[in-house]
């Protein structure tokens, strides 16, 4: 990272180049220690590296030259945003979910101390001023979807433009009629914001960019879940997480690239790990970089991580947008349905997620189930209960962790983990 | 011979076993605090010794290493250690309450003897060893005598707070309001109860239940646990010496297969 060649960049972008510097700086010792140092890496992960080590640079620069030729940022928190709409009005967006401690003090000034770390973060990032992502965005979705994120974005409103979409509780006629009228008022936003019209073509484009991707990634978690375990679930996790900041069509291409050389490796039954090593699904909130905490310690207790049913994971990926069809009006409807179909823990009852962790537990082929749930996080614990009494259901076992992104407890969840590996193994 | 080490918090626990006794008896036993220097004090704990093959437990299992001590070693967690150990001194048992020096366990164990499901605290050490250690030095009582101490109260008073330093400021405003001290710290002996059994009923609580850990050896706990579960938990001879026993086996099976 030639970090002066940005610095200009950054300046212009009105970060607070200390605070940012001491960021990367810990971001580059935390990728080194759990990333660089892994045993029989796959070649095409290079890429990712570059990703991420361009992460604040390249990528960046990439943005602000987008914006000169006019096109705008769109910033999100939430799988629920269709990127199909931004990608259909030329403008490109952004997945803002912070995964490090940073900022916090400030950010508790302005939302509750039991909030938690994810919404901490977004708001720390934004008021330590560290995150060029955020600082580009012309404008930022939030969404209804738990109440510490509803409630947050009052006070982020006032920091940054936002759009707040209504996400529906439930699954019912009603709500489907609900969401859809909020894909429209999105739809309406958008065309403003740019002074483009979506048209047929152009969402249909939008639509088959992002299902290009989806595909990829649903290629990436057919194969990693081959025995040996061909790729580390870190590794899997990253690309989840880069999936959120890069260029669609270029990390597609990459990630089938990389699927390419997993093929070869799975020919070969070479594996990153010896063949009984027990293998893990994690279950719950979405991971953002640099969360690499709790896979780096599952990793490193002898297991391997070979699914992640998580927004930063299988349930960003799943499901597609139906493609045939041809009107704007009938796409919108195919984007509403493709949507409803998310089982977050902010619906009720969203047994569906029930039915998804079963299956893909069974596709994986996990000896047990790691949930993870962030402190505070009021959906996801709640759900916790339910996905253990699932997986009992099916002999497999859980362990439940809540957890945040300080080191603190790191000593103690490496014993419960290890426990648990010893008690599947 | 094997030796067996569980490096807590506090203390620090050696078994040996001798790898061609089937009876598995325990060849020797020692004891020692960990101090802020546990290298230098593992030392010491393995002088005049030279076991086969060290098997390690406990929050400080990872310090115990090859090239520290000259021979094989390996590791698993106080969870797995106390279920071996466990499973030998008591083959019947199938639930398991450890509380040492900063953390609490409940184990469930499977009729074969392997762990079925554990719960363990996360991050303070409220409700185990050291918040009555602490709260023992607060009443100006030797730890070893603090339980039967709150044994000569009468009625415990209610203690709200798992915190160790909140606790401590409801036993003093409580001795400034000139209530009993026994009293107080029966109430204190009960806040422990209260958070384990919460704990061993989340794991799903079988009997016979065994407790063990250096808060075993607190008659107290062991009494008021007995009334608030209406079962009486078997207690091991030595329960601090579960771990590094467990340890042992585990070293012995280890030894067994290579
Ligand atoms: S967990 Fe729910 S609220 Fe969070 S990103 Fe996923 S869908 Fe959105
Ligand atoms: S992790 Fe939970 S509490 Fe935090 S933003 Fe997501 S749903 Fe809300």
């Amino acid at each position: 990272m030639s970090n002066s060649a940005y610095k200009a960049m950054w300046e212009n972008l009105n970060l607070d180049i200390e605070a940012h510097d001491g960021l990367l700086e810990v971001l580059g010792k935390f990728y080194g220690d759990i990333y660089m140092s892994q045993e029989k890496r796959l070649k095409g992960m290079e890429y990712l590296d570059f990703v991420l080590s361009e992460v604040h640079g390249l990528r960046v620069k990439e943005l602000m030259d987008a914006k000169e030729a006019g096109r705008k940022i769109i910033g999100t928190f939430c799988v629920f945003v269709p990127e199909e709409l931004s990608l259909a009005v030329d403008a490109i967006q952004v997945g803002l979910c912070a995964g490090a401690d940073a900022g916090t003090e400030a950010a508790e000034t302005v939302v509750p101390r039991n909030t938690c770390a994810l919404i901490k973060s977004f708001i720390g990032f934004k008021m330590a001023k560290i995150c060029p992502y955020t600082e580009s965005c012309d404008l930022i979705i939030g969404e209804t979807t738990c109440d510490g994120k509803k409630k947050a974005y009052e006070a982020f409103g006032e920091m940054a433009p936002m759009h707040i979409m209504e996400v529906p509780q439930r699954k019912e006629e009603s709500d489907r009629a609900l969401w859809k009228s909020e894909v429209l008022r999105l739809k309406d936003e958008l065309e403003k914001l740019t002074g483009k019209t979506i048209t047929a073509e152009s969402l249909k484009n939008g639509i088959k960019i992002s299902n290009d991707k989806r595909r990829a990634l649903q290629r990436l978690n057919t194969l990693r879940a081959a025995k040996p375990t061909p790729i580390s679930g870190r590794d899997v996790l990253l690309i989840n997480q880069i999936s959120f900041y890069d260029d669609p069509i270029r990390f597609t291409q990459s990630i089938n690239t990389l699927c390419d050389q997993i093929d070869e490796r799975i020919a070969n039954s070479e594996g990153i790990v010896a063949e009984n090593t027990p293998r893990l699904m994690l279950s719950g909130c979405p991971m953002a970089v640099p969360n690499w905490k709790l896979p780096y310690i599952i990793e490193s207790s002898g297991a391997v991580v070979v699914a992640e049913e998580s927004c930063i994971g299988t349930r960003n990926s799943r499901d597609l947008v139906d493609e045939s069809c041809e009107t704007v009006e009938e796409m919108i409807d195919a984007i509403c349905d493709r949507y409803m179909k998310i089982d977050c823990a902010c619906f009720t009852p969203n047994n569906e997620r029930m039915d998804n962790i079963k299956e893909l537990a069974e596709q994986a082929g996990v000896d047990g189930v790691i949930h993870y749930s962030l402190m505070f996080c009021q959906p996801y614990t709640h759900e916790a209960f339910k996905v253990e009494k699932t997986l009992a259901s099916e002999n497999i076992p859980m362990l439940s962790i809540e957890t945040d992104y300080s080191m603190e407890d790191v000593e103690q969840l490496k014993t419960r983990v290890e426990a648990f590996v010893e008690m599947i193994s | 011979m094997i030796a067996g080490i569980d490096i807590g918090s506090r203390s620090m626990e050696l078994v040996l076993l001798d790898p061609d006794d089937t009876n598995n008896e325990i060849v020797l036993e020692r004891r020692l605090a960990t101090t802020f220097d546990p290298a230098s004090q593992l030392k010491i704990i393995l002088d005049g010794i030279a076991p086969e093959i060290i098997s390690a437990t406990g929050y400080g299992r990872k310090l115990v290493t090859e090239e520290l001590c000259g021979v094989t070693t390996v590791s698993l967690t106080e969870i797995k250690a106390y279920a071996l150990g466990v499973a030998h001194l008591f083959p019947e048992a199938r639930t398991i309450l450890d509380i040492g020096g900063q953390d609490t366990k409940a184990i469930s164990l499977m009729k074969n003897g392997k762990v079925a499901k554990f719960e363990m605290n996360d991050r303070c050490a409220a409700g185990t060893g050291k918040f009555l250690e602490h709260l023992a030095t607060v009443f100006q009582i030797p730890i070893a005598d603090f339980g039967s101490y709150a044994l000569e109260g009468d009625e415990p008073l209610m203690i709200n707070s798992m915190c160790t330093v909140f606790a401590e400021t409801e036993a003093t405003s409580l001795m400034a309001q000139g209530k009993n001290p026994r009293d107080i710290a029966l109430g204190l002996h009960g806040s422990i109860v209260r958070r384990t059994t919460n704990m061993l009923h989340r794991v799903g609580l079988n009997e016979p239940l065994v407790f063990a850990g250096g808060v075993a050896n607190n008659p107290c706990v062991i009494n008021m646990l007995t009334d608030a579960l209406k079962i009486s938990p078997s207690v091991p001879d030595r329960p601090d010496m579960v771990g590094a026993l467990g340890a042992a086996l585990h070293g012995k099976s280890v030894l067994k297969i290579c």
